[in-house]
């Protein structure tokens, strides 16, 4: 009897071993990000050291997004989480919860000044927080910054290889942020404004100079209604605004329509909520900017 | 007050694209909604409007944003679904409405997985479903050439389909025609929900065909005559719906539906026809 009881704990002590030996020889970090643009930041940080994955893929929309079990398995078995926060992923907290997720959770907007946008909602203009904060690439350097943190908090290990990796990407946005800046001052300033349909650009536009129209709210969720298509086609005829933007993620019909009448340039695709896939225009976070000032120049400058 | 009316209509070709898809679906469905409503089918609409969903993504994931190939695609699921019901009520213990309900359900979950299969998260309801406002040539050249076929065809079965409201029985004794025109009816009503749903959404399409197909219910005993309030009353509805989306600035597809139902409460207490008011006043009998 108290032989076999003897065996028993040493069996347990044995599967014990076994698993803690199991999980020393995973040696990557596992990290989980919310979206598309966030994982690349992740992955040009980590490196080598952290396999990331990302819940909303390529050219998915966050807006809307529902996790299925897969997801939250996969976010079960991660150390650390990374989401931008400021309201833009609204399922996340119940997936946070429902899949017993132990690692950190790292807000990469962390020390971002937000800004606000004004959404109308059924005739009622409500003050929300404007979440795209990482179009503005000073924002990009905080996130990176954020990034560098969590990975650290997560893996002091890797301490050395995260700072280095992230000293150089800081440096990259820096130099990218001098590029926007020098592409949009060679635009005649009369022409720097356009509509896009998800007023995604607050924060471009506010640090680059550019007005941004939008269609609609916040949110790729609501439907425009007749008034407001009305007055964006009055607004574009008043005011000569030269190009109309479409973004990779919401209907173009009703951009479309708008287009046709007023003889506005339909400008081409931006990207702002998600990447492209990898063999897009966009697969990462800087190629984003590039693609988007591309885009942009070309419209505007004719 | 013309000015009013009027205006929105001159400054805007959105507007006018707008009343023009909207009439031509409101000249198109409610009559089939009449008879949907008559044979007691009314919320067959709705059903076939999600089974129309696995079509249309199917179409949406082979060709990307194609008119055609979701309207095709939409159209066969829906088609499929609708004869796949019909036969199964005609040749099992089922009735029509329990099958239908197998069927659709069968054919939503399909369209639900064959989306996430294909692993994008893109907001299906908002890429499927068109917006009132966005009309462009093909939608409306496909909405009005959906109402067109479908009063020609109505026009060819309407005895025999108005036989098959009141007296099945009597019409599969006495002719043949019996089978072949509850085929069509159903043709009709997929397509008329795929004209619907392209141009307007889902909600516009199944809404425009019922709501003022019973509203008129209270207002017309004869069936021509209830078509043509329903017609008539589908036309009011489009043009105060534009007008009170573009003044009161809400959105478009809902307004032109929430006044049909307005139509249609209002009907159900004034209407001269069974409507509640007039069974609770007391009337004053005709003597000799």
């Amino acid at each position: 009897m108290k032989n076999r009881l003897v065996v028993q704990i040493g069996l347990a002590l044995l599967v014990l071993l076994g698993l803690s030996g199991g999980a020393d020889s995973a040696d990557k970090v596992k990290a989980v990000a919310s979206f598309s643009i966030l994982g690349d930041m992740v992955r040009q940080v980590g490196g080598e050291r952290v396999e990331v994955v990302t819940l909303v893929g390529p050219d998915g929309d966050a807006h809307v997004f529902s996790p299925t079990p897969a997801d939250a398995k996969m976010l079960a078995g991660a150390a650390v989480f990374f989401v931008n926060g400021l309201g833009f992923e609204g399922w996340m907290e119940r997936l946070e919860k429902s899949s017993g997720f132990k690692g950190k959770t790292i807000v990469a907007s962390e020390g971002v000044k937000p800004r606000t946008m004004v959404e109308e909602e059924g005739g009622t203009p409500e003050t929300i927080t404007d979440p795209h904060a990482w179009q503005d690439l000073a924002n990009g350097k905080i996130y990176a910054a954020n990034i560098r943190d969590g990975l650290i908090a997560t893996d002091p290990d890797g301490k050395s290889v995260y700072e280095a990796n992230a000293a150089k990407y800081l440096d990259a946005i820096a130099k990218e942020g001098e590029a926007v800046k020098e592409a949009i001052g060679k635009l005649p300033p009369e022409r720097l404004r356009i509509i896009t349909s998800h007023d995604a650009f607050g924060y471009f536009g506010a640090a680059y100079g550019l007005e941004i129209i939008a269609p609609e709210g916040v949110s790729t969720e609501s439907e425009a209604s007749a008034q407001d298509v009305a007055k964006i086609i009055r607004q574009i005829k008043a005011e000569k605004i030269p190009a109309v933007f479409i973004e990779n993620i919401t209907d173009h019909r009703l951009l479309d329509q708008i287009a046709r009448e007023t003889g506005a340039k339909i400008g081409g695709t931006l990207y702002s909520d998600a990447l492209s896939g990898p063999d897009g225009p966009a697969p990462t976070y800087l190629d984003m900017f590039r693609h988007n000032i591309g885009t942009l120049t070309a419209a505007l400058s004719s | 007050m013309i000015d009013a009316v009027v205006s929105p209509f001159i400054e805007f070709a959105f507007m006018r694209r707008a009343l023009v898809g909207c009439l031509a679906l409101s000249l198109g469905a409610p009559p089939i909604g009449v008879f949907l409503m008559l044979r007691r089918m009314s919320l067959m609409g709705d059903a076939m409007s999600h089974a129309i969903l696995p079509g249309a993504a199917i179409g949406y994931l082979l060709a990307g944003l194609s008119l055609f190939a979701m309207s095709l695609g939409g159209f066969a699921a829906g088609l499929a679904v609708a004869l796949a019901a019909g036969l199964v009520a005609r040749s099992t213990v089922l009735r029509e409405d329990a099958s239908l309900a197998g069927f659709y359900l069968v054919s939503l979950a399909l369209g639900v997985l064959i989306v996430s299969v294909r692993g994008s998260n893109i907001d299906l309801l908002h890429v499927l479903f068109g917006t009132v406002l966005a009309l462009d040539d093909a939608a409306l050249i496909l909405v009005a050439g959906i109402a067109t076929i479908s009063l020609a065809v109505l026009a060819v079965i309407y005895r025999p389909l108005v036989l098959e409201c009141f007296d099945p029985q009597f019409l599969r004794s006495a002719s043949s025609l019996s089978s072949p025109t509850h085929l069509i009816f159903l043709v009709l009503v997929v397509l008329n929900l795929v004209a619907g749903f392209q141009a307007l959404g889902t909600l516009m399409a199944v809404g425009i065909m019922l709501l003022p197909a019973i509203a008129a219910r209270f207002w017309a005993e004869d069936i021509s005559a209830m078509v043509l309030v329903a017609v008539l009353l589908a036309f009011a509805a489009s043009l105060s719906g534009l007008l009170l989306s573009y003044y009161a600035n809400l959105p478009t597809g809902p307004a032109i539906i929430l006044l049909a139902g307005g139509f249609y409460l209002l009907s159900m207490l004034l209407g001269s026809r069974g409507g509640l008011i007039y069974r609770l006043v007391p009337r004053r009998h005709l003597e000799a």
